[in-house]
């Protein structure tokens, strides 16, 4: 149930009581820590787990850590992974199958209890990301009951972003730089005469009850000041735009745009861009089967639409160009999903070009297409 | 929760209601129930027709026709499979299968008395009752009869409801068409049942010629006819045009697509024709919904 | 449109047409270069236009999914290209994409088709040049479906 309230403080010590109060609780925290020279989200024990210190450099086709000059707890921006590693994991046992002696066959649903987490630290274009998911996974239709249940149990601890990076546009996908809605806490980090703290505001009952329980003192309008100037500030340094006017209805009637064949003699059609993208949800099942037969397994995996097998039917792969792919993959994130879902796919984090190695850029082919609009003429009829 | 308006290009951040507590869950829709193989019967080279009944427990659910089960073969793979007879409460479900990778030569091969998975019925029907009081023209090739064949039944059926009633049909070869003997009980039953081959050995008294050249001379009143289309997608564009060119309109003409199907709920992304996904939104389709997808390679 | 006169006598497929005729085809036609892989004909669009090959070779296509584009037929130099302007519904069955760089002269379909309309002289010699081009093809595409240079005994 999301609720409204005062703002509060909580300071560096407070920041180790929620996260202790949080484990007490029984969950598992998961936040972003430093491993293998990224800031990825994994599992932690404490604040003392997070990047302090750490800032992270992003451009097309970059990454790499750099130490600032503060004790910042959350003053980077996005990583390689997104919280959908959490709620909806790479590799998932669906059902066990069992064939007897006489041919008959049974099949176990999966009954192990999903994982309670508590998720610290997700960005509000990374909150819009599970958002999307949510729309896709729980909307009209069918439920996929893993995703919904650890999507149930998950507890969120939002963090206001203190500066963009250079691949960031979430300012054009309206979905930050502050979190609106979708948490439990959300957390601004502020550093200055006032000190190491943090804005902490409520956004549940159960948000609001932690916070009273591990102390947290009223905001000051200094407090409350200092951190919409924070955002404002963070507002202001987006490294990349993306126009949306229009965009369904553009790269819609553009599917034959000659930009398709120029994309396409850069990209590998590797799949990082689906990896790193915290909406991307296609996936695919595997079968397998012990050697004799007797038992059988259905797994769920990440899949790309950049891979041949993803539009394989008899005869051949439908998308086999790389050019149809990368056109599948973007005009599904920036079109269709729209038609599909009612919301963009994209969220505007800037993980595909950071992570592309080529760095093809998302928003440099949007903005590609749209001055060299072929108008009316051979593409998707938008208007159903 | 407050949705954001229709067709906004931004995502919202909020998150999503849940089900209210009590609702009863439902089978996982990606859990295979267990239905035993009671009779087969090869209708060629390389396909058969295999009778399935639930081994115990319940039946899947009642298809409409046009709809598909997701037959699994035990270790080997799952397929996405029309439905060709049956599928009506208390009715077995019929499959017509053609044996053309690992998952779908087990399933062909799998005698009376063995056991697939079936997942099902997913996908939308033909829409028998929205042609009725007029003509009804169904135009397929090959194997695209398996997937028309329940509609045919349901045709005859229910014939007097219908006006003229015209079955088009076109095969490679004389050899590869399917249902022979149905052919001639529909042709008993009231439907002007017309066939063609691509090519004939000598001794072939029949038509030959491709299947788009039965539509000028078939019985319909264009306007007024509602089509059903299934077979290659490069034989569906061309049949369209045809029947288009006899005045049967294009929201009227229903075709059948196929694409790569993992889940058949619509999570996997796999199927997805543009904004559409076969496996929910088709896998039978109105020709005017898609007609500009269908002009675009490799979409 | 003089150098269209001269091209059109040189042409193959209008020779022996009258020099009036020949202006009026002339009059609604101009040349046309196409860089490989062009298409000069797109399947399902409006057949208003044809053309006569002058240098370069066309493929004419139909897109098979998963397949690709699978050439049924070329034409090249000399050569009528487009005859869906003659009939009803007048429109383009068969994609055609320039093999290498081409030169064509390009007709306006619509315009001719009224002129025919008016002139059913000029209609006749059209048909008469345009008729053996189809059924040319088409028999050489009944004896390619014969398959006859598949091993013996098979079907």
């Amino acid at each position: 149930m999301e609720i409204e309230t005062e703002a509060q403080v909580i300071d560096r010590e407070g920041l180790d009581r929620l996260l202790a109060a949080l484990g007490g609780r029984g969950y598992e925290l998961i936040g972003p820590t430093v491993r293998d020279g990224a800031i990825l989200y994994e599992r932690i024990d404490s604040a003392a787990d997070l990047p302090e210190g750490w800032t992270d450099e992003q451009e097309g086709g970059t990454y790499r850590l750099r130490r600032r000059d503060d004790g910042a707890l959350f003053g980077f921006n996005v990583g390689p992974n997104s919280w959908k590693n959490h709620l909806f994991p790479p590799n998932l046992t669906l059902w066990k199958g069992r064939r007897g002696e006489g041919g008959e066959i049974s099949f176990e649903e999966r009954t192990e209890e999903v994982p309670r987490y508590a998720f610290i630290g997700v960005r509000s274009c990374d909150l819009a990301a599970i958002g999307v998911q949510d729309r896709v996974f729980i909307g009209d239709g069918h439920t996929d009951a893993d995703y919904e249940a650890r999507r149930r149990e998950a507890f969120v601890v939002a963090v206001n972003c203190g500066e963009a990076g250079a691949t960031c546009f979430c300012v054009s996908m309206d979905t930050g730089p502050r979190a609106r809605s979708g948490y439990d806490l959300a957390l601004t980090e502020l550093i200055d005469e006032g000190g190491h703290r943090f804005l902490a505001e409520a956004g549940t009952e159960r948000g609001a009850e932690l916070l009273a329980e591990i102390g947290a003192a009223s905001a000051v309008q200094a407090d409350t000041d200092a951190a919409a100037g924070v955002s404002e500030r963070c507002a202001s340094q987006m490294g990349r735009e993306l126009d949306t006017d229009g965009i369904k209805e553009l790269l819609y009637r553009n599917m034959e745009h000659p930009r398709w064949d120029e994309v396409s003699e850069r990209c590998l059609t590797c799949g990082n861009c689906t990896l790193v993208c915290p909406t991307c949800f296609c996936h695919t099942v595997e079968d397998t089967s012990d050697l004799a037969g007797a038992e059988a397994e259905r797994t769920r995996q990440w899949d790309s639409c950049f891979s041949l097998e993803h539009s394989h039917i008899h005869g051949g792969s439908v998308r086999n160009s790389p050019n149809s792919r990368y056109r599948q993959w973007m005009t599904h994130k920036l079109a269709s999903w729209i038609d599909q879902f009612g919301t963009s796919g994209c969220v505007g984090c800037g993980r595909c070009i950071t992570w592309c190695p080529v760095a093809i850029d998302i928003t440099e082919e949007a903005a590609a297409i749209r001055a060299t609009d072929l108008g009316e003429g051979r593409g998707i009829d938008a208007d159903r | 929760m407050p949705a954001p308006p229709e067709g906004t290009a931004r995502p919202a951040a909020e998150s999503v209601g849940w089900p209210a507590p009590g609702d009863a869950p439902a089978r996982d829709p990606m859990l295979p129930s267990a239905y035993l193989v009671t009779s087969k019967r090869q209708e060629l080279d390389d396909t058969w027709t295999l009778v399935l009944e639930p081994a115990d427990g319940a039946a899947v659910g009642e298809f409409g026709p046009g709809q598909f089960s997701l037959l699994y073969a035990f270790g080997s793979g799952e397929v996405p499979i029309s439905l060709s007879g049956g599928g009506a409460r208390g009715e077995p479900l019929v499959h017509t299968v053609r044996a053309v990778g690992a998952a779908t030569r087990a399933i062909c091969a799998a005698e009376p008395g063995e056991m697939l998975g079936v997942r099902g019925p997913f996908g939308t029907s033909w829409p028998l009752e929205a042609a009725a009081g007029g003509d009804v023209v169904v135009v397929t090739g090959g194997i695209g009869l398996a997937p028309l064949r329940l509609a045919i039944e349901r045709l005859v059926a229910g014939r007097e409801q219908f006006g003229s009633v015209s079955l088009l049909y076109g095969a490679r070869n004389p050899a590869e068409m399917l249902y022979p003997s149905e052919l001639d009980a529909w042709g008993d039953a009231g439907i002007e049942v017309a066939t063609t081959v691509d090519s004939a050995p000598s001794g072939w008294k029949g038509r030959v010629g491709l299947v788009t050249t039965l539509i000028p001379e078939a019985s319909f009143d264009g306007p007024r006819t509602t089509a059903f289309v299934c077979g290659p997608e490069v034989m569906m564009r061309f049949v369209s045009r045809a029947l288009r060119d006899r005045g049967v309109p294009a929201s009227r003409i229903h075709l059948s697509l196929e694409r790569n199907m993992k889940c058949a709920i619509g999570h996997c992304g796999h199927c997805q024709l543009a904004r559409e996904f076969v496996c929910k939104d088709g896998a039978v389709f109105p020709l005017d919904r898609i007609e500009p997808l269908l002009g675009i390679r490799e979409l | 449109m003089r150098t269209v006169d001269q091209l059109l006598a040189e042409a193959p497929s209008f020779e022996g047409m009258s020099s009036a005729h020949l202006e009026l085809i002339a009059g609604c036609g101009h040349n046309e270069v196409f860089e490989p892989g062009a298409y000069l004909l797109r399947e399902g669009d409006p057949a208003d236009r044809f053309y006569v090959i002058r240098r370069g070779h066309v493929a004419m296509e139909i897109f098979v999914p998963q397949r690709g584009a699978l050439t049924v037929e070329t034409v090249g130099p000399g050569e009528l290209l487009g005859w869906s302007w003659l009939t009803p519904p007048f429109r383009v069955h068969l994609d055609a994409r320039a093999l290498e760089e081409t030169h064509a002269l390009s007709f306006d379909a619509a315009c001719l088709r009224g002129k025919c309309d008016e002139d059913a002289v000029l209609g006749y010699q059209l048909m008469r040049r345009f008729l053996p081009v189809v059924v040319e093809r088409l028999q050489a595409t009944r004896v390619r479906l014969l398959d006859v240079y598949g091993h013996a005994g098979s079907t």
